[in-house]
């Protein structure tokens, strides 16, 4: 099962380079995915538990190297996402002016990538499968970008190149820290090891903060953020849908999957560090994405400010806080996913998206300013979505840390990061209010409409946040068990 | 679970249904929205009417929200006084205020979206009286934040009503930082969120007496935002960008009073700590007293209410701080049916004048508009707290806790007495009696029946709301009764009436100019430049850092030097395929070559 969702949308791009139709073909392998992530989803047994649908391919035994996948609560929740983003994505993609088959082809590979990263339980291709799926990132955003999309390209191309390094070198920093007769890459077998004590607390601070600085780069970690809100700016629609809401939460799955559960007394002598980096992003970028002028641009900054409180939720390493930041993962890809769908949408009249360019589309648009609306609130943290739910979740678990941390260090941490909903409601609704409200200019009357045409998408995104919303308990529950498990008691 | 433990349900679930069903679906007609959205808030009221007369819930009757291991957010009822009476304030205005509507929104291009949002409202503010504990308080705290943020701006093409709107949701957020973190403490230490949770194990808090009061605090700042008291008080006058009905019911009488209502909900957490009482109390009478005088200078009719709002609102909290929640539920109780009754006839007024808003082109009323004019009278009695009104026991009740606490309590509740009764006179003078100021003036006639027919209701129950209601209220505290309070109350209406009738009868323009009333103590400046100097300030810093420090000159540097960008550059002009391919194969041999020879 988990093979077929991560061998669909690659034999799919495949398919399409050696010619068959490719919006066709990659919107059925998009449809097959949403399909099935929802099916393990669904058939996911949550009383049992633990890793299922496991299979297992050896590569090299002599390595004890071995094409092992399965999933738990929190890669079920994971693989969700990435079916939904997925199918939204190559939804909205508008019509591709050159090399389109490439262009969905390099949409498709991202997909493959996360979902094998997700999915993988085996600490060599949950590395690798992501590799997979930065490279046509860079692709899509150097060769089909707008604006300054070299620029935009090396950027991201070197940062995240680097944030690879360093995460490989703490992979194997890890991977070493294990006494030799027992090193492997099974991940279930390592987290085994783990628990009884095989790498030493003092061992673990090292190969820790190459993990953290490793991820965080990959998630844009302050201060290793600056290439994410150009990126975003300058992909084409379908790419920053796709890495802002799926592919940029590796960096986080990974710190959920690996870093704590391996190496839970390394992570405690960094917490301070991640405090002050999450505040950071929190607050500085909080107040840097006040300071944009541009739609696409404020988006960006917005979603490198929200990490923070991912990061908080992970810093705080109990169930709550884990749980939620867990959830909050699924909220932001999605929320953050339907706004740059409709900001793509905006560009097709306002190619710069400067918010002092628009002006009452509210008018002429109003079903437009009624779901870029509920996704502006769905991001700012109201009831009734889910970011509103895993946030306030992970607000009580960063409250009250794990032992062994010092919660007056956490409170501070809250403050801040409830200063930052202030925060970012002034950068949300004075973006809302620029676009929608106010008198429409004279030719906003003769724009078209592009949301009519594309409102499935939004739909599909704005729903599921809905659904998550008003239910949280069921995806918390979902999640909650998987770090039980691998905190330390 | 017995039927009685149904029909709290029932009551939040129609108006959601309402909502969701206009807002999806029924967009495009306006009369069936309007028809759906009032048949809601018919069935919430009969089904709090029954609620009313039945049981206090005995046993939790809630369902899961959030529920992980230490964690416990039900989405719970909780039914008792206190959310009885506040369900039959909510509904029953709620529905009149609908009704209304259906004629003052009639010509409304937006009719439909405003009857969506009205009903959101309903559910928003309908969850807050119902919540058996915080964490669903907040849920349905922050909800009816987004309606009023929806209705402020529903003219959204009005530059002023999109200005008015972000200004409320804003100022609200600042308060419920604080609410949040206060919640946040009070579970820390008692390690659960739910109200008798908390009630139970309160000695968890109350050992530690700064704990508690830093919480209480915290918490209250949510009720400073929700319920506009000073320093969060500038929104409310902007609030009255949004549609008439809208200010009567949300922004007068239920909403605003959702923090007086909050606080009385955790007063048993209020009282042990006298320093919170006294910041509270502090609050509510400088609010009282500074809103007052902001009211006596302006011009605009419903910007004057809304400073009476504020200002009544400051009453409410004032007597949360003296220890007299009943009081202050007594007055959110007679407060909100004859302030919705000043706001509706004002919307009466400005409906009939084209949306004249401005009192001094108004004037001789009394005659054209026979039934807004008695019903306006009424309301304008009950505020001013004539006796035999249901305004003056419900505010006899708070001066004398207040008096019973401290002549510095009492003092500025009393000045606010004499204040209220002064503008309230000079609005009444000015707008209904005298010469027409205007030609809008002159055409001035009375609402069709459902405008007309809902003013006579509010204006009945502003006279008879206090009668054998006083009972349901003031169970808690035998209050020590002193003559000399309510005679100075009498000696306070009649010094403000007098006042406001000999200066203001017969004039065309106002005689009295004092700037600083009049530019409301010029707070939103003072705010403007705050925000200029810190928050702008901030943003464009980090902006500016961020772009050419930050990115510019260290990641564009390091990487420039090291990389060659010219080199990056060309290959992705190329988008050279089979160089990335080599690159990736080069990388995880590389990777296997390490792995394998480490």
């Amino acid at each position: 099962m988990l093979t077929l969702i991560i061998f669909i949308p690659l034999l799919a791009a495949l398919g399409i380079l050696l010619g068959a139709p490719a919006r066709k073909t990659a919107l059925g392998a998009a449809t097959a995915e949403f399909l099935l992530t929802l099916f393990v989803f669904l058939s996911y047994d949550k009383a049992k538990g633990g890793f299922q649908f496991l299979s297992s391919t050896p590569i090299a035994s002599e390595w004890k190297l071995n094409y092992l996948v399965g999933v738990d609560g929190l890669s079920v929740l994971m693989l969700l996402l990435t079916g939904i983003v997925t199918l939204a994505a190559i939804w909205v993609t508008p019509k591709v002016e050159k090399r389109e088959p490439l262009y969905y082809a390099c949409l498709l590979f991202i997909t493959a990538g996360a979902t094998g990263a997700f999915a993988s339980v085996d600490l060599f291709f949950l590395y690798a499968f992501h590799e997979l799926a930065l490279i046509p990132t860079f692709l899509l955003i150097g060769i089909w970008g707008t604006g300054e999309r070299h620029t935009a390209a090396w950027k991201i191309t070197i940062y995240l190149g680097l944030g690879s390094f360093v995460l490989l070198i703490g992979l194997l920093d890890l991977y070493l820290a294990v006494p030799e007769a027992l090193r492997t890459f099974n991940l279930i077998d390592l987290q085994k090891l783990a628990s009884t004590g095989v790498i030493p607390a003092a061992a673990q601070t090292r190969p820790y903060i190459f993990l953290l600085v490793g991820f965080g780069i990959l998630i844009s970690l302050f201060p290793f953020h600056t290439w994410a809100p150009q990126a975003y700016a300058s992909a084409p629609t379908p790419a920053a849908m796709l890495h802002a809401g799926v592919l940029k939460k590796f960096g986080l799955y990974g710190l959920m999957r690996v870093a704590i559960p391996l190496l839970p007394e390394g992570a405690k002598v960094w917490t301070n560090l991640l405090l002050i980096l999450l505040v950071g992003n929190i607050i500085y970028v909080g107040f840097a994405t006040i300071a944009q002028k541009k739609l696409d641009l404020m988006l960006g900054y917005s979603s490198v400010m929200h990490m923070g409180y991912i990061f908080l939720g992970v810093a705080a390493m109990n169930t709550i806080g884990l749980s939620g930041a867990a959830l909050l993962m699924f909220a932001h890809g999605l929320s953050i996913a339907a706004l740059f769908a409709m900001a793509g949408m905006l560009r097709e009249n306002r190619p710069q998206l400067a918010l002092d360019s628009f002006g009452g589309l509210a008018k002429h648009m109003p079903a437009l300013a009624f779901a870029f609306g509920l996704a502006a609130f769905a991001s700012i943290g109201l009831p009734g979505f889910a970011n509103f739910a895993s946030e306030m979740t992970v607000f009580f678990g960063a409250y009250k840390p794990a032992a062994g941390l010092d919660a007056s260090h956490f409170h501070l941490a809250v403050i801040f990061a409830l200063w930052g909903v202030v925060i970012s409601a002034v950068y949300m609704l004075r973006a809302y209010r620029a676009i929608f409200m106010g008198e429409p200019g004279k030719e906003a009357a003769a724009w078209a409409d592009p949301f009519k045409a594309l409102r499935w998408p939004v739909v599909l995104l704005l729903a599921a946040l809905l659904i998550a919303g008003f239910a949280p308990g069921k995806f918390l529950s979902l999640v909650q068990p998987g770090f039980e498990a691998v905190l330390p008691k | 679970m017995d039927t009685h433990a149904y029909f709290p349900w029932f009551i939040l679930l129609a108006p959601l249904v309402s909502a969701v069903l206009i807002q999806f679906f029924t967009r495009k007609s306006r009369s069936l929205s309007a028809t759906i959205s009032v048949g809601a808030v018919c069935f919430s009221l009969l089904a709090s009417v029954f609620v009313f007369f039945g049981p206090d819930s005995a046993k939790p009757n809630e369902i899961p929200w959030i529920e992980l291991p230490g964690l416990h957010v039900p989405i719970g009822v909780m039914i008792d006084d206190l959310s009885k009476v506040m369900l039959l304030v909510v509904t029953g205005i709620g529905a009149l205020v609908h009704i209304y509507s259906l004629v003052y929104m009639h010509d409304d291009d937006g009719e439909a979206r405003f009857f969506g949002n009205l009903s959101l409202f309903m559910f928003s503010m309908l969850g807050i009286v119902l919540a058996d504990n915080f964490g669903m308080m907040f849920i349905f705290w922050e909800l009816v934040g987004v309606s009023s943020y929806l209705l402020i701006g529903h003219w959204h093409t009005r530059d002023t009503a999109a200005a008015a709107a972000n200004k409320a949701f804003l100022t609200n957020r600042i308060g419920d930082f604080g609410f949040m973190l206060g919640i946040l403490m009070v579970w820390s230490a008692v390690g659960s969120v739910v109200f008798d949770q908390i009630a139970i194990n309160r000695h968890l808090l109350t050992a530690n007496p700064v704990f508690l009061t830093t919480a209480v605090l915290l918490i209250f700042c949510g009720a400073v935002g929700k319920s506009a008291q000073v320093p969060l008080h500038v929104w409310l006058p902007d609030a009255m960008e949004g549609p008439t009905p809208v200010s009567a019911l949300i922004h007068a009488a239920t909403m605003v009073a959702a923090g007086v209502f909050m606080l009385a909900r955790i007063s048993f957490l209020i009282e042990p700590s006298p320093t919170a009482q006294t910041v509270i109390a502090t609050v509510g009478a400088v609010t009282a007293l500074l809103a007052a005088l902001m009211a006596t200078q302006q011009d605009d009719i419903k910007r004057i209410l809304a400073y009476s709002t504020l200002s009544q609102l400051g009453y409410m909290i004032l007597a949360i701080g003296v220890a007299a929640p009943g009081a202050a539920m007594f007055h959110l109780f007679t407060h909100a049916s004859f302030k919705a009754l000043l706001f509706l006839g004002a919307g009466a007024i400005i409906h009939a004048l084209h949306h004249e808003q401005d009192i001094w082109k108004m004037g001789g009323l009394k005659d054209k508009m026979k039934w807004t004019f008695l019903t306006f009278t009424a309301g304008y009695l009950a505020l001013i707290g004539c006796p035999g009104f249901s305004g003056f026991f419900s505010k006899d009740a708070i001066l004398m806790a207040a008096y019973n606490r401290s002549w510095l309590f009492f003092l500025p509740a009393l000045l606010t007495a004499f204040l209220t009764a002064f503008y309230m006179t000079r609005l009444f003078v000015v707008v209904f009696l005298g010469e027409a100021r205007s030609d809008a003036a002159k055409h001035g006639h009375d609402g069709p029946a459902p405008m007309t027919v809902p003013l006579m209701i509010l204006g009945v129950l502003s006279v008879i709301s206090a009668y054998g209601t006083s009972h349901y209220f003031l169970w808690e505290h035998e209050e020590a009764h002193h003559v000399i309070v309510p005679v100075l109350a009498i000696g306070a209406f009649l010094a403000g009436t007098a006042g406001g009738w000999v200066l203001y009868k017969g004039q065309a323009k106002d005689p009295i100019l004092i700037p600083l009333f009049k530019n409301k103590f010029y707070f939103d400046e003072l705010y403007a430049a705050l925000i200029a100097g810190t928050q702008d300030l901030l943003a464009t810093m980090s902006g500016w850092f961020d772009k050419w420090i930050l990115d510019g000159l260290f990641v564009r540097g390091l990487s420039g030097a090291t990389w060659g960008t010219g080199f990056v550059l060309r290959f992705l002009q190329i988008g050279n395929l089979q160089a990335y391919a080599f690159l990736f194969g080069l990388g995880v041999v590389g990777l296997i070559y390490f792995l394998v020879f480490a």
